[in-house]
């Protein structure tokens, strides 16, 4: 293609372009409101809280620009750094996929009871989400002294000889942790995939049945899973989300910070900088670590949903 | 053709229902766990909530802790309990209204056209979910000084409107339960955007909506917002309710009565919009 071809091929492009734009204004004012909001609220603190990522910052003094200073260290020097990388993605790959599909099995066997008591199951399975910081009752069945829930019943039933320190000792931290965050996972996947499965068209599944679908798992395979597609999607990122930006429930149960930071994560190292020793830049730049780490998974995940039902 | 809408579905075994149901009353005990204890610890008389070995039931239920919360509130200084409450609703009422409309207008037209810069902007919103909020804080903190937003309640308002998880929730529903030959349908009989989106595209997604107001309500509701917030008369109902059980150990009963009070009102709008959503009779909305 010559050199001129190119050039009037691109100038044709950028004027169908600008015709597509007049034409889709009506689109764009939909769009406005919320663009506007997003970019100033959220675009534009994420480009500077990465740009603060390649400074030193101690929200005091002015950002001082020391390029890759930050990542060298965090992957050279901090070695806490490590430990929290190996936690969080130990934390993630159990509560994440576990707790993903656990939220889609509860929001389906509920959609399967009578409709009169659907809401109020619905209830009971969100509670610990609901009831805000519900994770701290777990702080009292863990009590490490003998007035915990776990440690009085089992030294009255004879299982435990005495009490455990059981938020202390590092052998059972991150254990206890993974089982709290996957009981609090029926969240916001959850609810989603409830309203889900409540907008399959009805007409669906009399076809369905019509065409000679015996029980509810072929149901489920051949009706409800391809139509909850983008609401599976949906949960997926957010499980995503929630699984690596573990912190508050590990900051609850195992103290801040936790014993030989055995409960230590990404985002409680990230506070822990941030917030305790104002290093705004090196906390910045754990954020980026853990944002990259999140958009690959996330990556990875839609491509291998993106096949489902095909 | 038999109706499946009334009574049993047909292709539905007795013994698996059964199943269904135990397998959710069993986990259901061990979900339900929090709010039982919620409720029961604000019935707690003072050395109930001590006693060794711990009791999740309350024995002898008492309403002093309740009434020792409103006596506190009452003698919180000069705002009153009703100012905080006032201020609380208010941020959760206009935030939540806000974040519906701005985030499902945004939400019809990324699902169901595409135009230049479409597909780019709603990965823009997806990759922003990513990133952690911790670090965000000082930047928004400039932000909100440079618009001259710091000690008003529009700091929590606004950006409010625009959390990016309610565009994502919108639009994946959208795009899955509203069929193009709808719209297209109305166009032809020529109703406009505007009408579209109000009388067609909001009914349709009734169970996203209000999905979509609990996690609203959810988050503005227990909003301390302290960070943007110094006037007192300004503050927030958790805020105020933070500092009345951060009394020490006198003031356990007190605490545990204010959580209760706290999960009043997400409780009641979560039933109401759950019955609701399971009330919603799902159609393509295409008849022959």
């Amino acid at each position: 293609m010559s050199y001129a071809n190119w050039r009037r091929q691109k100038q044709m492009r950028r004027k169908f372009l600008w015709r597509d734009i007049k034409s889709f204004r009506t689109c764009y004012a939909f769009l406005a409101p919320y663009a506007i909001i997003f970019t100033l609220f959220y675009v534009v603190p994420v480009i500077v809280s990465i740009y603060f990522g390649f400074t030193y910052y101690n929200v005091l003094q002015p950002p001082r620009f020391i390029a890759l200073q930050n990542y060298i260290n965090l992957i050279l020097v901090d070695d806490i750094f490590l430990t929290a990388v190996k936690n969080t993605f130990l934390v993630a790959a159990i509560t994440g996929p576990v707790g993903y599909i656990a939220a889609f099995l509860f929001a389906w066997l509920i959609h399967e009871l009578p409709k009169r008591i659907r809401a109020v199951a619905v209830l009971v399975f969100y509670a610990p989400t609901i009831s805000g910081q519900a994770y701290l009752v777990w702080t009292l069945i863990f009590a490490g002294d003998s007035y915990g829930y776990a440690n009085s019943w089992g030294v009255e039933l004879g299982i435990l000889e005495k009490p455990i320190l059981w938020l202390n000792n590092p052998q059972y931290m991150l254990t206890i942790c993974i089982i709290v965050i996957l009981w609090a996972s029926l969240g916001t996947g959850f609810l989603s995939f409830i309203a889900g499965l409540n907008t399959i068209p009805e007409d669906q599944y009399e076809a369905g049945y019509v065409d000679g679908i015996k029980n509810r798992w072929q149901e489920l395979w051949y009706i409800t899973l391809p139509n909850m597609k983008s609401m599976l999607m949906f949960g997926a990122v957010m499980a995503i989300t929630t699984a690596f930006n573990t912190a508050d429930q590990t900051m609850a149960l195992c103290g801040f910070p936790s014993t030989d930071y055995a409960a230590r994560t990404v985002v409680t190292h990230l506070i822990d900088y941030g917030q305790t020793r104002f290093e705004m830049g090196y906390a910045s730049a754990i954020a980026t670590v853990l944002f990259l780490c999140m958009y690959l998974c996330n990556r990875f995940i839609q491509k291998a949903l993106s096949r489902l039902g095909t | 053709m038999k109706k499946i809408k009334a009574g049993r579905q047909p292709n539905r075994s007795l013994a698996g229902d059964i199943g269904v149901a135990i397998v959710l009353i069993i986990f259901g005990c061990f979900f339900i766990f929090p709010l039982v204890y919620i409720i029961n610890g604000a019935f707690k008389p003072l050395d109930e909530l001590f006693v060794f070995p711990p009791k999740l039931f309350v024995r002898n239920p008492t309403t002093k802790n309740i009434s020792d919360l409103f006596l506190l509130m009452n003698k919180m200084g000069n705002i009153t309990f009703i100012r905080y409450a006032f201020n609380s609703l208010l941020i959760t009422v206009v935030g939540t209204g806000g974040h519906i409309l701005v985030a499902s207008m945004a939400a019809y037209v990324l699902a169901k056209y595409r135009f230049p810069g479409s597909a780019t902007f709603f990965k823009l919103v997806t990759v922003a979910l990513m990133f952690t909020g911790y670090v965000l804080s000082i930047p928004n903190y400039l932000i909100m000084t440079r618009l001259g937003w710091i000690d008003t309640h529009l700091a929590l308002i606004i950006p409010a409107f625009a959390s990016p998880m309610g565009l994502f929730l919108m639009k994946q529903f959208m795009e899955s339960s509203i069929p193009d030959v709808l719209i297209e349908a109305a166009k032809i009989d020529g109703a406009k955007e505007g009408r579209i989106f109000f009388r067609i595209i909001m009914p349709l997604v009734k169970p996203a909506i209000l999905t979509l107001m609990i996690f609203s309500i959810q988050a503005l509701w227990n909003n301390i917002g302290t960070t943007y917030i110094y006037t007192e008369s300004l503050k927030t109902l958790p805020f105020a309710l933070r500092t009345l059980a951060s009394g020490g150990i006198a003031r356990t009963g007190v605490s545990s009565a204010s959580q209760l009070f706290m999960m009043i009102l997400p409780v009641t709008c979560f039933m109401l919009a759950q019955s609701n959503i399971v009330e919603t009779m799902a159609s393509s909305g295409i008849k022959e």
